[in-house]
């Protein structure tokens, strides 16, 4: 006998799992949240790490920032894994097709020389600073504290192995792999790379994960973002002729403008939570910022000679706002 | 010799991987379960682009395997063209 | 723009060293040690990262295209299933217990692989090694909620799914796959590695994966297949993963194959006994069966484990010394776990029954040797009991294993009257264990495992009643304040499967199904 299961109407006994209830009362949940909220353990664990005795497994002080509850972080986007996957396959669909217009229309072989090796000089050395990215991330999400934002940054972790990704399929279209080993080659020792490979570097050895946050997420991609990928790219090689050099980047372009706002909703919440979060983060800002501008000088230097000052100046001033609007205190 | 095997969900979409790869290793043998098939094969077994492609009427990428593959066992030997299974014993 | 030099087009291998470990570069602002500081301290001695082989070569725009195409079948069968009240389709609503078993005893460890990963993913200084871990790092956040969501239509019908971690931190037999993972993740990056990369994804996790998902599938339960196998096709990756993992190791230094092959022997022990529970699902748990734990455990672990042994013969690792424990113990396993959780059932998020008589006789012709022999007389009994009202509930908090934290239930190798234990003194105190590997991998680490959070001690310490309880007021029933911790409903989640609420519900809904009104 066949059985129509739909024709069944019964009464749930519950909308969603009780730790979800208790934070948003007993109502149909997200996705987002059923998959993200109180995921991580949080009591009874029972070892020490053998690489970090001194602190329990998942452990609220490897920052020195304060929550009364670390899932306060809330994602803006909602990304669990699936809404994340399948945002991303969709930018990647477009990337793609950008990718196939400027191939099969050969339109790097149309590119002047001297564009297309601006684009090679000035974006092929970021593959590296996009794979730091990707380290740094991988690490916030292992020693951070509460799925709410450690989820997000193991998905920022790849994203940024996919920007060195794209990085290289640009280098090895508009070049080859020489263009590549030339790249490496400059930011491993062109004094002009050195500033940014040291920020990079540094920022390897912090230990305290919020702070990693702000250096490299706030801080070293909310420079370089706008600097490469907006002024170098879009406004300066497009007017001379580049356009097919932002199409192979509308990815780290679209991304960029994503992944702020995300980026923003935490540093707004860990400031909102308190003065002593608030001063905290801004030292933090402070610290890495000076670096990260500095680091940056000759190489805007180099991409737009004597209007570099007056870009990076603007650079720091919308930074400072994007960043008061994020609730820092000056 | 070592068995390798590889399971795959039964769909339409595995159908003519799993004829190919049935083609393509005479010594393998198929085992049934609820929703899926696991193949064994003595020593080793190959999956081949051109003959799924051929299957299917379309350019087959390797890599599709992953949406239909439920295991497997041996080491791996992947290129473009050939997805090979075995065991060195 | 006159010369028009055809590219070359790049192999798979060389276009995927572009895209990963090409990214990387010797750091020289800040020290080795410094940037990688977890990599030296277990001696596992790596001369060349270069040498390692990527087990397999998806670049992230590939990732996403599969895996987006995977999630959304996944997704649309999710919705189709719930919206189609799929769960009345499931053979009966005692194979829901199983499901609850994997909410609250799987997906937690799939969260835990997640975060780390994550750290090995971070923390091995050879790139190709760091990115195929952070592959995997998302892979199996991918798991736990795809779980979690499959899950959750369960979740709103009937009980005990309610509070998976909450339930994972404190339950008594949860305490045995969370110390599995807290172990794994708090090794170091190598020997959480050969933990969870080799010896559980690549010789344990086909048993759970494989035969018990498509036995969820023979008992309609689209959802749980769907994510199964939708999960299972990532474990494929991460088996090469494990694989190539332990063959880089072996091969970079002689001295690292004792700490391996310790490494090995531990943890397929500890793997082994954590999946002594999904022996008990699959031969007590689903309605209908597929094959026994038995001859799954001889397809997936004596062949497939045996094939891979002797490959890695040619390194010098050699089969664990547990084999021989665990081929006596394959016959009787499902059936002493399955009369312990009879035993306990007063105290978990799950119910529990005497199989029928047919299913008995299944039981019967599996195992041959040992079922009629030692456990039907003790079911028999049982039923009887029940039948006469008198189902029986142990009221005694068992003494559990130092180190697997399983109670003591298992019986001597070659013995199956005795219940086998062992002890050991470590600085005055006294520990337990279930078998002689469970306590040599505590003699080999008695430090760590002088940590280790036990349920039953805990309790008799006082430390899981809900806060502001007090064990002097008048009539205290320690029993219902540690259900109370575990946020357990008693008498709704717990105890005897027939005549509970998820039974009855079920039984009533289906009968709507059935009829016009």
């Amino acid at each position: 006998m066949q059985i129509d299961l739909r024709t069944v109407s019964i009464k749930p006994q519950r909308q969603t799992y009780g730790h979800i209830a208790r934070r948003f009362g007993d109502k149909p949940a997200s996705r987002y949240q059923e998959g993200t909220f109180d995921l991580q353990p949080t009591a009874n664990f029972h070892y020490r790490p053998t690489w970090d005795p001194e602190r329990e497994i998942f452990d609220t002080s490897r920052t020195r920032l304060q929550m009364k509850d670390w899932y306060a972080f809330k994602d803006p986007r909602q990304y669990y894994y699936g809404a994340w996957t399948l945002a991303r396959a969709r930018q990647q669909d477009t990337a793609e097709s950008n990718f196939d217009f400027v191939e099969t229309r050969n339109l790097g072989a149309l590119l002047a020389d001297d564009v297309r090796q601006q684009a090679l000089d000035l974006l092929l050395p970021l593959r590296h600073a996009a794979w730091g990215a990707n380290l740094n991330n991988s690490a916030i999400c292992a020693y951070g504290y509460g799925t709410a934002i450690t989820q997000p940054c193991m998905f920022h972790a790849m994203d940024n192995l996919a920007i060195a990704q794209y990085l290289t399929r640009i280098g090895l279209l508009l070049g080859d792999t020489g263009s590549l080993a030339a790249a490496k080659e400059r930011w491993l020792y062109a004094a002009d790379w050195q500033g940014l490979r040291r920020y990079v570097e540094d920022s390897f050895v912090v230990q305290d994960w919020f702070e990693l946050f702000v250096a490299q997420n706030l801080v070293l991609d909310g420079l370089v973002y706008p600097l490469f990928y907006k002024t170098v790219v879009e406004d300066e090689l497009s007017l001379r002729g580049g356009t097919a050099v932002a199409m192979l980047t509308q990815f780290m372009t679209e991304w960029y403008a994503e992944t702020t706002r995300w980026v923003d909703a935490q540093i707004k919440t860990a400031c909102a939570e308190s003065p002593h979060n608030a001063v905290m983060v801004r030292d933090w800002i402070t610290a890495w910022q000076s670096r990260a501008l500095e680091a940056l000088k000759p190489l805007a230097q180099r991409a737009l000679g004597e209007r570099a000052g007056s870009t990076l100046d603007d650079l720091a001033t919308q930074f400072a706002a994007r960043v008061a609007k994020c609730g820092v205190p000056v | 010799m070592s068995r390798v095997f590889i399971a795959l969900q039964t769909n339409d979409d595995t159908r003519p991987i799993i004829e190919s790869i049935l083609a393509d290793n005479p010594h393998a043998v198929p085992v049934e379960s609820p929703a899926m098939i696991k193949i064994d094969a003595e020593g080793h077994l190959t999956v081949k682009r051109e003959s799924i492609s051929e299957l299917i009427g379309r350019d087959f990428d390797l890599q599709e395997l992953h949406t239909h593959l439920i295991s497997l066992s041996g080491h791996i030997d992947e290129s473009d063209d050939e997805f090979t299974l075995y065991w060195d014993n | 723009m006159d010369m028009q030099v055809p590219k070359k087009k790049l192999g798979l291998k060389e276009r995927y060293t572009l895209m990963t470990r090409d990214l990387a570069w010797d750091t020289t602002y800040q020290p080795k040690e410094k940037v990688y500081p977890y990599a030296d301290y277990e001696g596992i001695r790596i001369h060349d990262w270069d040498k390692w082989e990527d087990p397999f070569r998806l670049t992230m725009d590939a990732y996403w295209k599969y895996q987006a195409e995977k999630e959304r079948k996944l997704y649309a069968i999710i919705d189709a299933y719930s919206q189609s009240n799929g769960h009345l389709g499931v053979t009966d609503a005692r194979y829901l217990n199983a499901i609850k078993i994997f909410l609250t005893a799987v997906t937690p460890l799939e969260h835990m692989a997640h975060r780390g990963f994550a750290h090995a993913g971070r923390a091995f200084p050879g790139a190709g090694a760091r990115v195929a871990c952070q592959m995997q790092a998302i892979d199996e956040m991918r798991h736990a909620q795809t779980q979690i969501h499959s899950l959750s239509n369960y979740n709103k019908y009937y009980n005990g799914f309610h509070d998976f971690t909450h339930m994972y931190d404190r339950v008594w037999y949860l305490s045995v796959p969370k110390s599995f993972f807290d172990d794994a993740i708090t090794a170091g990056p190598f020997e959480f590695m050969v933990a969870v990369g080799f010896s559980f994804e690549y010789v344990l996790t086909n048993l759970l994966f494989v035969p018990f998902v498509s036995g969820a599938a023979y008992n309609g339960d689209m959802g749980t297949m769907t994510f199964g196998f939708s999960a299972q096709s990532d474990e494929a990756r991460h088996m090469t993963l494990g694989l190539e993992c332990i063959k880089f190791i072996l091969e970079q230094d002689p001295a690292n194959l004792p700490i391996v092959q310790r490494w090995i022997d531990k943890w397929c022990w500890r793997g082994v006994r954590l999946l002594s529970i999904v022996a008990m699902m699959m031969d007590y748990m689903l309605p209908k069966r597929v094959m026994s734990w038995k001859e799954a455990w001889e397809i997936y672990f004596e062949e497939n484990g045996g094939a891979l042994f002797k490959d890695l013969a040619r390194y010098g690792i050699k089969m664990p010394a547990c084999a021989e424990q665990i081929r006596l113990e394959k016959d009787h396993l499902s059936h002493q776990v399955w009369a312990t959780f009879y035993n306990y059932g007063g105290a978990t998020d799950f119910h529990t029954w005497m199989p029928t008589e047919d299913e008995m006789q299944w039981l019967s012709q599996k195992y041959p040797d040992t079922f009629d022999t030692y456990y039907r007389p003790r079911f028999e009994f049982w039923r009887e009991q029940q039948e006469k009202g008198n189902r029986f509930y142990n009221q005694t908090l068992p003494m559990l294993c130092q180190t697997c934290q399983i109670p003591m239930l298992f019986t001597e190798p070659g013995d199956p009257t005795k219940i086998c234990y062992r002890e050991r003194t470590y600085k005055g105190n006294k520990y337990h264990f279930c078998s002689d590997h469970c306590q040599h991998i505590f003699d080999n680490e008695p430090e760590k495992y002088v940590q280790a959070w036990l349920p039953v001690n805990q309790i008799y310490q006082g430390n899981c009643f809900p806060e502001g309880t007090d064990p002097s007021a008048p009539g205290f029933d320690p029993l219902a304040a540690v259900l109370e911790y575990y946020r357990l409903n008693i008498g709704r989640d717990n105890g005897e499967f027939e005549g509970s609420e998820d039974h009855r519900n079920f039984e009533a809904w289906r009968g709507m199904a059935k009829r016009n009104d």
